[in-house]
């Protein structure tokens, strides 16, 4: 039982690793800013809260702790990520060429 | 072998630590430094977490849960100032 807890551990923690990379892949190779927003906060929440998991079943005594840094992160990444997206937009930053929608430029043509 | 995949896991977020930080250093436009700016202080919130467990003190725990709030603040504020100034 100890063990098998330990090596579930083990393997969550190899896990949100490998998530943390793809961010990081995704942040290098993603063609601009929007896109880089999206690979770089999902794929690393992920990641983290699969690291804490790891880190709560290697020790359990963490727990509470573990806990309440997760739950912060899950709070607080999409709201960072929200408004980089906006300081983004009104600091008009480029896009892709690939580009095919863009709701919130087509809202803010309509305003007088 | 748990002692391999803890090591393996740190070195890849490592790995990824260095891949977020070639973006930051890179550029090209300041909202992409952001960018990469939130995606270090998550992956470092990871380090200090397998920190931890390589020293088996819980203090650092204490130390990863300030990071967040410090980190999650700073972007917050350089957004806002990209957005519409300070």
């Amino acid at each position: 039982m100890e063990v098998a807890l330990s090596l579930l551990g083990g393997l969550l923690l190899v896990a949100g690793a490998i998530f943390l990379l793809l961010g990081g892949l995704g942040l290098v190779r993603m063609p601009d800013v929007f896109n880089r927003i999206q690979a770089g906060t999902k794929a690393t929440t992920l990641g983290t809260l699969l690291t804490l998991a790891g880190a709560a079943c290697l020790q359990p005594a963490w727990g509470l702790k573990l806990l309440l840094i997760g739950l912060f992160i899950l709070f607080t990444n999409p709201i960072s990520s929200q408004v980089l997206a906006r300081a983004a937009h009104r600091s008009g930053a480029e896009k892709s060429p690939l580009t095919a929608v863009d709701r919130l430029q087509d809202d803010q043509g309509e305003q007088p | 072998m748990v002692e391999v995949l803890v090591t393996l896991a740190a070195l890849i977020v490592g790995a990824a630590f260095l891949l977020a930080l070639y973006r930051f250093l890179k550029g090209p436009s300041v909202a992409d430094r952001i960018v990469a700016f939130d995606v270090l202080t998550i992956i470092a919130v990871s380090g200090i977490i397998f920190t931890a467990l390589a020293e088996g003190r819980g203090i650092y725990l204490d130390v990863a849960l300030v990071y967040a709030l410090l980190s999650f603040l700073g972007v917050i504020v350089v957004a806002r100032y990209l957005d519409r100034g300070l």
